[in-house]
């Protein structure tokens, strides 16, 4: 799809009347129906992706059909607002969190201009509070006595199919990037909102394909991508051959080796494309620089989780992988690579959900003999934990020159961030591997960090004018730093910022483009043995 | 809009309570059953709404980090926006409930030609929410002067500190004019802020109102309409409440009356609307949780049964193109002579 060209959506996001601008709607929000055009919504899931997950155990997809949000009857199940309000029902007696958001919010409106697909849409059903009102006021209405007793007074509102239609709406205009949850007084996360929205319309049969068909790739070949074992190990192998060209280093990664020491996973998006390869190649050097005793895995081949996106089940389901592999190859703990959702699900879920791991070892380095204790438990250490330690313990041989062709800014992935408090290990590495670096203007970065606006499986090409609306706020400060120093390079630590930030920099801020931290790690790194060409660009150089 | 009809109803209150109080016999009703029926309401609804809250598990640890995670011993941890521990914790929730840290935090988004987005501090529904809130717990510490006798030396000195700008007769309490301009700013808060005006309800504007009307009418009460005020006989009748042996020594002013009717609506609706925030701002687990997953696992009470698709599974389709690759498997292939 032909996307709008950059002055006119420029002119639009500044100029056209929306709230953000300082138009004022004319109807209420509860008169505004959901309206779709090509262009503002994602692609329903294909019948045989639905009723192959629906046959996993653990999962329910029911309902698979051929259907699409232009069409007025999105065909339903018959029962489907009972389906609705029973799972609202079962939710609200599983989430304490889901009750207390439902209760709590004075719509004070903090959290209003903190949401990017707020700022760039201007869309009033994109403030937090709103799209949180969508759910509150069906909760209200079959839920508590003031909405049963006041009705539309008290902002309870009949569940109908045009509700159905607005949750499709706004719950994929959502990347649960919790930046509202920072502001909010109760702390109300509307991406648990989003998530109790999602699986709700699962529940009838409403899911997106660009979220599905990963789910169920993941599921059954280990990964998003849907790489068979073969193709898997080519691909790395491919970026070996690349690394020999270009170093000299010959690097021999193994696969699903047992009685290796750690297994390692990361996106399988980072051996599938660029700019994740070079990220890839990043992890390869700097194993082989080490000397680590590690394995990949094409089984657990991927460190995503497009389940968070979908259901905890799905959740569950496809991060279980993970520990079933480390137990069955024996290893004794877990590094994960460079993403932001997965970080979500191995912090905050994995455990809970599929541990305990006493299968594993608490987490030492090998090469340091630090322990890490921080992951005690759930036996999984982030890559920029173990890298920052290595250099630390001044474990790598490192020429920051080898990096003068960049000048990175640090973007800090909202799940990093706001769901684990990644902030300072990868700003620690980034000081040094590289000779300059510039922080973008305070109020974007750290926990008040903007979405790369595509996240939440929303990375999809046929919202693409959706996803440079929402991303603005995250160009836009790329941008200053870009005209103050000259900032180049948009350096971050996850799989789906690396493909969609290109997507983004590409539109907004041409000049600048996105690496993985370990790609400037490994362009600094002064191998062993090394007969390294002129590499004016890093491990990018053609040669 | 949506302001009229609370507005509307706070007045109806008034007015119900103005000229019920004046029908004779009726004084029981307002000065005693009403408050009664309020309290009870207050209390067995609020207790009902935390224990419906406990009912439901926190099947995962969610909290929401601000700050530097406990990770590596050199790197500077953010205790409290991060916390790691249950002190931690506590200390977080302190500052979040007595200071309103995450409010403290907030900016102003604008978007500008260019485009260019600029996000700069604002701080003021801090400042109208501290005002609001202090003034109204100073007002309510210094009402229990009427209920209990003798009065507690530390309501004294509350009263004492209200008052100690020593203004006119009576004095003025520095909270009276604090509590009704926090209602003022943040009812204008609403009406001028675009987007607050547009995603307010009917059931925002309405505790606005009714605690205006309690605040007019009780500084109407000290300060304006004291003749027919007897405050002997008010203090009987709040003892005697607290006592279960409310008496009606003579007759009390209608403006007390209107005053109690208004404080015992505000009370019975308390638990059924979104003043419960008091009670949420406690149990949220995006504040009230530690951000310790990886060291210490979090139980699920309902952790399903799910299996991954299993290696087996796995291997048993994609043997022959691991065997042929070099990528070990757990059973080989079967031999080409079979």
């Amino acid at each position: 799809m032909a996307i709008v060209k950059v002055d006119k959506l420029a002119k639009s996001v500044a100029q056209g009347p929306s709230l953000m601008t300082g138009s004022y709607p004319t109807m209420d929000w509860m008169d505004v129906p959901a309206v779709f055009k090509p262009g503002n919504f994602a692609y329903p899931a294909k019948v045989d992706i639905v009723n192959y997950l629906n046959k996993q155990q653990g999962l329910h997809f029911p309902n698979a059909r051929e259907w699409s949000p232009l069409d007025d009857d999105w065909k339903l199940p018959e029962n489907w607002k009972e389906i609705i309000i029973d799972g609202l029902r079962e939710r609200l007696d599983k989430f304490r969190s889901l009750k207390i958001f439902m209760d709590c919010c004075v719509r004070c409106g903090a959290c209003a201009d903190k949401c990017h697909f707020f700022l760039g849409t201007g869309d009033p059903k994109n403030m937090p509070v709103m799209r949180a009102e969508l759910l509150r006021s069906i909760y209200r209405n079959d839920f508590t006595l003031a909405g049963k007793i006041f009705g539309k007074m008290a902002g309870a509102r009949e569940m109908t199919v045009g509700v159905i239609k607005e949750w499709f709406m706004y719950s994929y205009q959502c990347t649960e990037c919790r930046r509202c949850s920072v502001y909010c007084p109760y702390g109300i996360d509307t991406a648990e909102v989003t998530m109790m929205l999602r699986e709700l319309l699962h529940l009838v049969g409403v899911g997106i394909n660009w979220i599905l068909e990963p789910v169920s790739n993941s599921n059954r070949t280990g990964n998003h991508m849907g790489l068979q074992p073969h193709t898997f190990k080519d691909n790395v192998s491919f970026l070996c051959d690349d690394i020999e060209n270009l170093t000299g280093v010959k690097v021999e990664p193994t696969f699903n080796r047992k009685g290796a020491e750690i297994l390692f996973i990361t996106p399988s998006a980072d051996v599938f494309a660029e700019p994740g390869l070079y990220t890839a190649m990043g992890y390869l050097l700097l194993f082989h620089h080490i000397g680590l005793d590690y394995t990949w895995s094409t089984y657990a081949s991927e460190g995503g989780n497009f389940g968070l996106f979908t259901s905890n089940e799905v959740m569950k389901k496809l991060n279980a992988k993970m520990y079933a592999e480390a137990k069955r190859l024996g290893v004794k703990y877990i590094i994960g690579g460079e993403c932001g959702h997965m970080w979500r699900v191995l912090h905050q879920y994995m455990d809970t959900m599929n541990g305990p791991a006493d299968f594993l070892e608490v987490p030492k380095s090998p090469i340091t003999g630090t322990m890490f204790d921080n992951t005690a438990s759930t036996k999984m250490v982030h890559i920029s934990e173990f890298t920052a330690d290595l250099i630390k313990h001044g474990k790598l041989n490192i020429d920051k020159s080898r990096n003068d062709h960049v000048i990175p800014t640090w973007h800090d992935s909202c799940n990093p961030a706001r769901a684990m408090g990644l902030l300072e290990e990868p700003r620690y590495i980034l000081d040094h591997v590289v000779n300059r670096w510039h922080e973008m203007p305070e109020n974007c970065i750290r926990e008040q960090t903007y979405c790369c606006g595509s996240g939440t499986g929303l990375n999809t090409d046929e919202i693409m004018e959706l996803r440079m609306r929402s991303g603005l706020p995250r160009a836009n400060s790329v941008k200053y730093v870009h005209d103050k120093h000259g900032v180049n390079t948009l350096a971050c630590v996850c799989a789906i910022d690396r493909a969609t930030l290109t997507s983004l920099m590409n539109y907004w801020v041409p000049e600048v483009r996105v690496a993985g931290l370990s790609e400037l790690v490994a362009n600094s790194l002064v191998m062993e043995g090394e007969q390294r060409q002129e590499l004016t660009d890093g491990l990018r150089t053609l040669l | 809009m949506k302001y009229i009809f609370p507005m509307a109803a706070v007045i109806a209150l008034v007015l119900i309570s103005w000229i019920g109080s004046k029908i004779p016999g009726m004084e029981y009703l307002f000065g005693v059953l009403v408050p009664y029926a309020a309290i009870a309401t207050f209390i067995i609804g609020f207790c009902y709404r935390v224990v419906h809250w406990a009912k439901s598990p926190v099947p995962f640890k969610i909290p929401t980090t601000c700050g530097q995670q406990y990770s590596l011993p050199w790197i500077k941890h953010d205790k409290l926006e991060a916390p790691h521990t249950t002190s931690q914790v506590v200390a977080r929730m302190f500052l979040e409930i007595v200071l309103f840290r995450s409010l403290w935090r907030n900016t102003k988004a604008e978007i500008h030609d260019g485009p260019k987005l600029t996000y700069e501090s604002s701080k003021w529904l801090w400042l109208f929410g501290i005002l609001f809130h202090y003034s109204f717990l100073v007002i309510v510490l210094r009402h229990m002067r009427l209920f209990l006798d003798p009065v507690p030396g530390p309501i004294l000195v509350v009263e004492y500190i209200d008052s100690i700008l020593q203004i006119g007769a009576p004095t003025l309490y520095m909270t009276d004019v604090t509590l009704v301009l926090g209602l003022l700013l943040l009812f204008g808060r609403r009406l001028i802020n675009r987007q607050v005006r547009y995603l307010s309800l009917a059931n925002d504007y309405f505790p606005l109102f009714l605690i205006f009307g309690i605040a007019a009418t009780g500084i109407l009460m000290r300060f304006f309409l004291r003749t027919d005020v007897d405050i002997v006989s008010i203090k009987r009748l709040a003892v005697g409440l607290v006592t279960f042996q409310p008496v009606i020594l003579s007759e009390i002013s209608s403006i007390f009356y209107i005053h109690l009717f208004l404080v015992s609506v505000l009370l019975a609706y308390f638990p059924y609307s979104k003043l419960m925030h008091l009670g949420g701002v406690f149990l949220s687990p995006t504040r009230n949780m530690a951000n310790d997953t990886r060291i210490r696992r979090h139980i699920n009470p309902w952790n399903p049964d799910i299996k991954p698709h299993s290696y087996a599974g796995y291997e048993d389709e994609f043997r022959e193109f691991m065997v042929n690759n070099d990528i070990p498997v757990e059973k080989e292939l079967p031999s080409k002579a079979d």
